[in-house]
């Protein structure tokens, strides 16, 4: 229904129109005009961050707990750079979000007026999409379309710049017509090659499900399916960091996690499979360590929505392009019609391969005297609160490594990490974003303690709207993540790479108005997770754990799935001067 | 190597032939890519080049379809088969942009380029530089007594070629337009 209002109301009513509820944000003069319309409605809720950072990773955060797409809305020039780490972390994960930002009025643009930044220029390449909207009558099509392309194919995060004039002007408001849109990516796969995949389902000997963030990205139902498929199977399934959740940690086809700091099953039998099906993952470099040396003995086939993603790094022998959920249903049909067929035996011999390998137990640890360690922390975090319904999020470093391999995850969405980019300070906001969209859920920000001052100031956000987010600090004094690998690769030269001068954490609660839980004393640590989780607020919970811990396995860079590092006895001299110009 | 010709919204299957057949050897192709004619659209082709490090031999653009807004770019690239479908992919991941065609592989096409040279001479040289352009079916398109402008148009070879002959003829400026191309026959 097309309608006279002026942009800023246009933009409060297309967010309406979507079935936005929540919207992460941060005011200045490019954006006042917006403001003025959000304080007059009650449709929306507007959540205040301390930093535009925050606001982007708190949508992200939202959007991968509650699968719909994240709104920022922000401010031109500092506002709008600011948001540039979260735009390229969303672009890297695939995470649908919208950032609205403000522009300086149309007649100053190119003047380099007050706040001014070319940031359709700056977002081009960490956007999916990017618009600049110079007329109002054409505001509500572009946001509606940003929508669109935001959700639609692989999902990525998109950007509408609108300058304050536009927001003031009056024009014609539209309502959303999703097929107004010459972008409309395939879902459904290629037939032909489906079938040759079912086909070589059925005389694989040694196969692997190999999924990944695609999975979760393609819904609840594609996850559904996915379980179905390997059930009816019986073929061993791994996945990456970010497709953790598709298939159950607690089911018995389950190796872990693969790649870098994956499990010892899970990559001994990435090495040695002869079928690798790829759903939904692309071949990063922290999966594959060594491309010629990456399981040489296997037929590839790969499922995903993006052409680009296949052929970029592995060839791939069966390539798919569709809807992760759309194929698996194609996939399932044909296969069950030929008559449900695997090769049992082989597939029976595979797994006692794979059952010796577990023997390894490669997250064996040993919690001896008083000092905490990371991995007991995590063992114990995890044991009192799987039965709970919660959420986990993540910084990055070792404590990520750690959370992935001691943390399991029995449903899609329920674990929010910085898997492509890495953002160390990208877990407290999301945190902050998961709980907006589950209020009584249990939130959980597995964190390092340098990591976590990154973002620290959303202790304000989370206390202003009564976000009861519990901070899990593993603090080992130390950027545990880069100590490792100076230590491995670099003669053990510590450069900077120990947090000195850190905060009395309970006392920074405290001065938020939090509630701050200090604990170093394993005897204790029960006790004091129990008080974190029953407290109804926000916590930091500062847990001192063992500084000079490393994190097993590791494969080395440079190195390949089978020649992986189980402990430290095994890592002197192991990475060459060709791995050590790696990351 | 197979055609890749991405249109978007087509569900029937797959247009894309992605087995790989890789080897290591430098090819040149030319791609057509159909763009929505929007502000920043050539931005968004030109930075996917430079970001991910791939060549731009030659690069034209201009609107073709003034009604549906869209604008044809032809660029000349070259990499390994791996890379040149890697360009294509990527291309048809630009949300702008509606279809990429690989000219090369898509069945014969004509390519064609401008070129304009201005050549200062006397004497000779003069006469030799005009007897030349005759040959290649170059026009004189300025003139003073002691310099020719002349235009060409051909495919990017026989414009490398003249370029070589006018050098010791007093070449001294050249303009390219980089080359603009279609398939051969009707479609
Ligand atoms: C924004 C950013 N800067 C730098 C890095 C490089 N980096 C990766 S892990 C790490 C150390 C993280 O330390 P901490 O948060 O304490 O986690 P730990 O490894 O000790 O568990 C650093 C500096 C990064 N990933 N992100
Ligand atoms: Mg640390």
């Amino acid at each position: 229904m097309a309608r006279q209002m002026t942009g800023a109301k246009m933009v409060v009513q297309a967010l309406i129109d979507q079935g936005v509820d929540t919207v992460f944000g941060y005011p200045g003069g490019a954006v006042l005009p917006i403001y003025d319309e959000v304080f007059q409605q009650n449709a929306i809720r507007h959540i205040l961050v301390r930093h535009e950072q925050g606001a982007v990773h708190a949508a992200e955060g939202y959007a991968r707990a509650t699968g719909k797409p994240g709104v920022v809305l922000v401010t031109s020039g500092p506002g709008a750079t600011n948001a540039v780490t979260g735009l390229t972390d969303a672009l890297m994960d695939s995470i649908p979000i919208i950032v609205l930002t403000g522009q300086v009025p149309t007649f100053m643009i190119g003047s380099d007026a007050f706040q001014e930044a070319d940031t359709v220029g700056i977002t081009r390449p960490c956007t999916k999409h990017n618009w600049l909207v110079k007329e109002t009558d054409r505001l509500s099509g572009v946001i509606h379309e940003a929508f669109h392309v935001a959700t639609n194919g692989r999902p990525g995060p998109v950007l509408v710049d609108i300058p304050k004039d536009v927001q003031f002007a009056q024009g014609t408001y539209c309502g959303p017509k999703p097929s107004a849109s010459h972008y409309q990516p395939q879902l459904k796969g290629d037939m032909e090659t489906i079938k040759e995949l079912v086909a070589a389902i059925e005389n694989a000997k040694r196969p692997i499900f190999y999924t990944g963030g695609g999975v979760i990205n393609s819904g609840p139902g594609a996850s559904q399916l996915l379980r179905e498929l390997v059930e009816a199977t019986g073929f061993p399934i791994t996945s990456t960091l970010m497709g953790l959740g598709a298939y159950p940690a607690s089911g018995d086809k389950w190796l872990g996690m693969l790649g870098m700091h994956g499990l010892y099953e899970a990559n001994m039998a990435m090495h040695d499979c002869d079928l690798m099906i790829n759903i939904g993952a692309r071949f990063d470099d922290r999966i594959t360590g060594r491309i010629d040396a990456f399981s040489p003995k296997s037929k590839k086939a790969h499922i995903d929505i993006d052409p680009s993603s296949i052929n970029k790094v592995i060839k791939t022998d069966l390539p798919i392009i569709g809807d992760v959920g759309h194929v698996l249903e194609d996939l399932l049909k044909v296969w069950k019609s030929r008559g449900r067929k695997t090769n049992v035996d082989a597939v029976r011999k595979w797994w006692g391969q794979i059952h010796d390998w577990r023997k390894v137990d490669c997250l064996k640890f040993k919690q001896e005297g008083r000092t905490i360690k990371p991995q007991y922390a995590l063992e114990r975090l995890e044991a009192l609160t799987k039965d709970h319904d919660r959420y986990i999020c993540t910084e990055v470093g070792q404590h990520q490594m750690w959370a992935a391999q001691y943390l399991g995850f029995d449903d899609p969405n329920r674990w929010m990490t910085s898997g492509g980019l890495g953002t160390m300070g990208y877990g407290f906001p999301a945190s902050i974003g998961v709980q907006m969209g589950h209020p009584d859920a249990l939130v959980i920000n597995v964190a390092g303690e340098a990591s976590w001052l990154m973002n620290m100031q959303e202790m304000g956000t989370a206390v202003q709207f009564r976000l009861p987010v519990k901070q899990f600090i593993l603090n080992n004094e130390r950027l545990g993540m880069v100590r490792q690998w100076q230590e491995l690769l670099h003669g053990e030269r510590y450069s900077h790479s120990w947090s000195e001068a850190l905060p009395d954490f309970v006392k920074l609660a405290e001065a938020f108005g939090a509630k701050g839980i200090l604990c170093g004393d394993p005897e204790t640590l029960d006790d004091a997770i129990m008080e974190m989780i029953s407290h109804d607020g926000p916590v930091i919970f500062d847990c001192l754990v063992e500084k000079h811990e490393n994190c097993f396995p590791m494969i080395p860079s440079g190195k390949a799935h089978n020649e992986m590092l189980l402990g430290e006895a095994e890592t002197q001299g192991v990475i060459d001067a060709k791995g050590s110009v790696l990351v | 190597m197979s055609a890749l010709k991405i249109k978007k919204g087509s569900t029937s299957h797959s247009a894309y032939n992605l087995r790989p057949t890789f080897s290591d050897a430098i090819e040149r192709h030319t791609l057509a890519v159909l763009v929505e004619n929007e502000p920043g659209v050539l931005a968004r082709v030109i930075g996917l080049f430079s970001g991910r490090g791939y060549n731009i031999d030659s690069l034209t653009v201009a609107e073709v379809d003034h009604t549906g807004h869209l604008s044809r770019i032809t660029i000349v690239t070259s990499g390994t088969p791996q890379v040149i479908e890697q360009i294509k992919a990527q291309l048809g991941r630009i949300v702008s942009v509606h279809e990429v065609h690989d000219l090369t592989v898509e069945g014969p096409s004509v390519e064609r380029e401008l070129a304009m040279f201005k050549v200062a001479g006397q004497g000779d040289k003069r006469v030799e530089a005009l007897r030349l352009a005759d040959i290649f079916r170059a026009n004189v398109v300025d003139s003073t007594l002691e310099s020719f402008t002349f235009e060409i148009t051909g495919n990017p070879e026989k414009i490398d070629a003249f370029a070589e002959l006018m050098r010791p003829l007093g070449l001294i400026e050249v303009a390219r337009t980089g080359v603009a191309a279609l398939p051969r026959g009707e479609t």
